[in-house]
């Protein structure tokens, strides 16, 4: 293979690897899209929320003397998700819902602001610098010609595949087999009907909350410890790119967002393989745009009737 | 051809699979009241929705004075001189009734923002005219009297008079009222029928009407097209109408 | 109560969550190592106070409603006088306010009058992006891409073609105007929360754009040494450039710094009030109008022959020339500007004014920009949670009171009749 496809390979590694946890984050987007119809913009902050908690836990756990590095991760991921998801809930009980079936854009102000206030409060809690780990998990696997360019795959980016791969299907499941999973659909189809049928749809969409708030606690997981720096402004840009990943798939579809998030992170990962890497965020702006102007209902979204 | 002011031919409207208006057709004359008939779920306001462009209906002919009009958007059939209302008021709720009115009349006052920023002389008589137009038809309907209050704090039969009262500012020459009738009382009921008996006689317009109230729609039409799930069942006068032995078993059979 | 029970322990536990690791803990770096460090005492006992407080509140919630309901809420309206005294008052009111704002700085100090022309900036800004949020109810999280369009036209025009504030003026507000019409024309026909979206999107990518525009822009350098507006070609600096002359050496003074600064006050009021007058006048116009009308109803605006589009369009393209104006006068105000001045936070702030004025209401927007600029600079602590306060506010406001402090009045029209 010539040097320029082993290096579109190792970007497409790269990007498939972002993508991933910009699914993982897109799914909160497009569940809560999907049954109230509301951008819930600070959902960037639960993410970033997460990453804190990850890191506290496990420089936490690494001063007790706790070396066994499954252990540490694996806690690590639980406290993000417990603390992310009552993130989730609380925002979703003290913000949106007492202005349900207001204006729309009511709720998004909202969702603005706490947005604002949710970056603030953990810079002010833990400082605006940005904080760096040392990397946990090194190492990885290496193929190619050491010659002309060699590809290497990192144990911590098939982390967060692996990682990815058994959140995703444990939501899939979920929502296609368990009793309160199809509530969720039924919400997702008409909320006043199944409210109407007896369900508590106010703790349906709070479950969405938390459910979105513990995807969005393990992409923070991982994408903390694959990057290996934090502060408390990343939510934001994350937060917006999952958006793109959530409206590009069609917003309301899970499957779309996953295939949202993937498509959203190999593009990047090319455009900065061949243009200054700032440009990155452009695409991903642009994209947006662009599919929001031609394309509103996504890949694998469905149209919306307007009704008179 | 042209004495019709409005001639609807074959129209089809399509959503999906669901063929929601099928091949339906209707005349409206010229100083008539014309009115569309049929049972719940018939298609009725899907016909409405087409005519006023608020759909692109898939299939038929649309023509208002001789020009066909399908596929136009909404706002450009108005300014034709098609104008509806809606089976749940829409009203601009937090504006005053004056100023739902002189919204109504943009395109009769929609001046350059230099005029209106000097107030020159001929900015001013439009807006003197506006407010005259708005006095005069506010009289028309008994609302004088709230002229200033927001149109949302009106009672239900009050913003139903208000919003015909916003179409015929914009001096149209159809008037379309989608079920003007629901939700009033029986007192409410005969003023409306009044008024639009007066709007035909007295303003040279056609009013082509869906209404669920019998009693309106018969003592006032000039003429009645009846639908049934979307297709045309019956035609005619409205005592053509009430021996239609189709019509007795599709509508009037079951109330 | 004792139904009360389990919610409010419930409530308490979740605030514990929510406090215990993001502020009982800190991460602290020191060289390479990163270390967590538990909280003071005192941070503690916040958290244990918070916690107790939200249990006694859901656990007395009940009770609590009960009492607010039986408490008579106070009718302000009574107290103002009434409709026609007002409308005399009215004039004189204004003139005075007009001939304060003209007097006023040459009695305080410099760093007063030096804040006030910030706080005027401010308050163009919220009003004009009142236009397109209060009036049009389109909701715009890019404006401040139209800012620093105003901003960079007129530092590129000074800089490299040595263009003069008052030709830049209007040019700026032109370009923005003209920005304004392109991103919008294609993104207006979108529904409200996606319009918000892309227009955030748009703001984004042309910041980004200024930051890589290395050789005109200077990237995140910025551009300093922006010319000070001059007075009919009076310059307010120290000595005078090539060919020109110094305001102090036209009027026989002695060189005082503070001429320049409430100089650029008088225009940033003079600017300030054109802008309500203009406004003013518009929203009484048929287009004002029609801008309220969309907001109301989309369908029936469409049904009566009003083209949403071109309506939207022109809400857009005004809001945009007003930010076009401030970002002229903003570049000229500090000689230097940088992507730095047009984030994010800086459209979201410009919204947080808009909403806690209240919607569509001049008086509001303008009273809530006084009130969030001077705020954070009374106090020094004020500066630390001035982001904070301003997420708080959004919230806040749109919970209780979404139409702001001072909800718009509807115009009292007068009929003839006959």
């Amino acid at each position: 293979m010539t040097e320029t496809s082993l290096y579109v390979l190792q970007q497409l590694i790269n990007g498939l690897t972002i993508g991933s946890t910009y699914a993982l984050i897109a799914i909160g987007y497009t569940m809560v899209y999907g049954i109230i119809g509301m951008i819930n913009f600070a959902h960037g902050e639960v993410y970033m929320i997460g990453t804190y908690t990850a890191f506290i836990t496990i420089i936490g756990l690494l001063t007790m003397g706790v070396g066994s590095l499954p252990i540490v991760m694996l806690l690590a991921l639980m406290t993000a998700i417990i603390i992310s998801s009552t993130y989730g809930y609380a925002i979703e009980r003290v913000a949106y819902r007492p202005l349900r079936g207001g204006p729309r854009l009511i709720p998004l102000i909202t969702a603005i602001g706490m947005s604002i206030f949710l970056q603030n409060y953990i810079r002010l809690a833990q400082g605006s610098r940005d904080l760096a780990m040392p990397a946990l998990v090194s190492g990885g696997i290496q193929f190619g010609d050491p010659a002309v360019f060699e590809v290497s795959i990192s144990w911590m980016q098939l982390i967060i595949w692996v990682v990815t791969l058994i959140s995703m299907t444990a939501l899939a499941l979920f929502i296609s087999r368990s009793r309160l999973g199809r509530a969720c659909r039924a919400c997702a189809q008409d909320l006043k009907m199944t409210n109407l049928l007896g369900i508590d749809t106010n703790r349906i969409i709070a479950l969405t909350f938390v459910i979105g708030a513990a995807l969005a606690a393990v992409a923070g997981v991982l994408l903390g410890l694959y990057y290996g720096t934090i502060n408390p402004y990343i939510g934001f840009m994350a937060g917006l790119k999952a958006f793109t990943a959530a409206v590009l798939g069609g917003i309301g579809s899970i499957p779309g967002a996953m295939l949202g998030g993937l498509i959203l992170g190999v593009t990047e990962a090319l455009t900065a393989a061949f243009f200054p890497s700032e440009y990155k965020d452009v695409v991903a702006f642009s994209l947006l745009v662009l599919i929001l102007l031609f394309r509103p209902t996504g890949l694998l979204g469905k149209p919306e009737v307007e009704k008179v | 051809m042209s004495e019709n002011l409005l001639d609807v031919s074959g129209l089809m409207m399509r959503f999906g699979g669901l063929l929601a208006v099928d091949n339906v057709s209707l005349q409206v004359k010229p100083r008539q009241i014309h009115s569309v008939i049929g049972p719940n779920g018939a298609g009725k306001t899907t016909v409405f929705n087409c005519i006023s462009g608020f759909y692109k209906p898939t299939g038929g002919e649309i023509r208002y004075r001789g020009q066909p009009i399908q596929g136009m958007t909404g706002h450009r059939i108005s300014l034709l001189g098609l104008v509806r209302t809606f089976q749940h008021v829409r009203l601009f709720a937090n504006m005053t009734v004056i100023e739902n009115l002189l919204v109504a009349q943009h395109r009769h006052l929609n001046t350059n923002y230099f005029a209106g920023l000097v107030k020159t002389p001929s900015y001013r008589r439009r807006q003197r005219e506006a407010m005259d137009r708005a006095a005069h038809w506010l009289q028309q309907v008994d609302l004088l009297e709230f002229a200033n209050r927001e149109a949302g704090n009106l009672s239900y039969g009050q913003q139903r008079r208000l919003e015909i009262a916003r179409c015929m500012v914009t001096e149209p020459g159809l008037l379309m009222l989608d079920e003007p009738a629901a939700g009033l009382n029986p007192k409410e009921t005969s003023e409306l029928d009044q008024l639009i008996l007066r709007l035909r006689d007295e303003q040279d317009i056609s009013v082509l009407l869906i209404e669920h109230d019998m009693g309106l729609v018969m003592g006032i039409s000039d003429h009645i097209t009846v639908i049934n799930q979307g297709a045309p069942l019956a035609d005619g006068t409205p005592d053509q109408v009430r021996q239609n032995p189709d019509v007795i078993k599709a509508y009037l059979g079951e109330s | 109560m004792q139904r009360a029970l389990f919610p409010a322990l419930f409530a308490a536990g979740v605030t514990f969550l929510l406090t215990c690791l993001v502020i009982g803990v800190r991460l602290e770096q020191e060289g390479p190592n990163l270390t967590v460090v538990g909280a003071d005492a005192e941070t503690w006992s916040w958290i244990g106070f918070a916690v107790i407080v939200v249990f006694l509140f859901q656990l007395f919630q009940q009770p609590l409603s009960r009492l607010k309901q039986r408490l008579p809420s106070p009718d302000v309206t009574g107290l103002l006088p009434d409709h026609k005294l007002r409308a005399r008052l009215r004039p004189w009111l204004i003139a005075l306010v007009v001939v304060g704002l003209f007097v006023w700085p040459f009695m305080v100090s410099r760093g007063a009058v030096d804040l006030a022309t910030l706080t005027l900036i401010y308050v163009m800004l919220g009003l004009g992006l009142n236009i397109v949020v209060g009036f049009a109810g389109l909701l715009d999280l890019g404006y401040v891409a139209f800012y620093a369009v105003g901003a960079y036209t007129y530092a590129l025009l000074s800089e490299y073609y040595g263009l003069s504030f008052w030709v830049c003026l209007p040019i700026a507000g032109l370009l923005a105007a003209t920005f304004g019409c392109i991103l919008g024309f294609p993104v207006l026909r979108l529904r409200g929360d996606y319009l918000a979206i892309v227009t955030l999107g748009f703001g984004e990518i042309i910041r980004i754009l200024l930051n890589n525009w290395t050789n005109v822009t200077g990237g995140p350098n910025g551009i300093g040494g922006i010319e000070k507006p001059s007075l009919f070609g009076l310059e307010f600096s120290r000595r005078a450039s090539e060919g020109g002359q110094t305001f102090h050496e036209f009027f026989g003074i002695s060189y005082n710094s503070s001429h320049k600064v409430i100089f650029l006050y008088l225009v940033a009021v003079l600017l300030v009030l054109l802008t309500i007058y203009v406004i003013n006048r518009i929203q009484r116009m048929p287009i004002g109008r029609a801008w309220e009308a969309l907001r109301e109803d989309e369908i029936a605006c469409r049904s009566l022959g009003l083209n949403p589009t071109v309506i939207k369009l022109s809400a857009f393209t005004m809001g945009a020339s007003f930010a076009g104006f401030a970002g002229c006068f903003f570049a000229a105000r500090q000689g230097f500007i940088s992507p730095e001045s047009f984030t994010f936070i800086e459209s979201a702030i410009i919204l947080a004014i808009v909403v806690l004025g209240g919607m569509g209401s001049q008086l509001g927007v303008i009273l809530a920009a006084i009130a969030m600029t001077i705020l954070p600079e009374l106090a020094r602590e004020f500066q630390e949670y001035r982001m904070l306060m301003f997420g708080g506010v959004m919230v806040l406001m749109m919970l209780w009171r979404p139409q702001g402090l001072l909800p718009m009045k509807r115009p009292h029209l007068e009929l003839k009749t006959s």
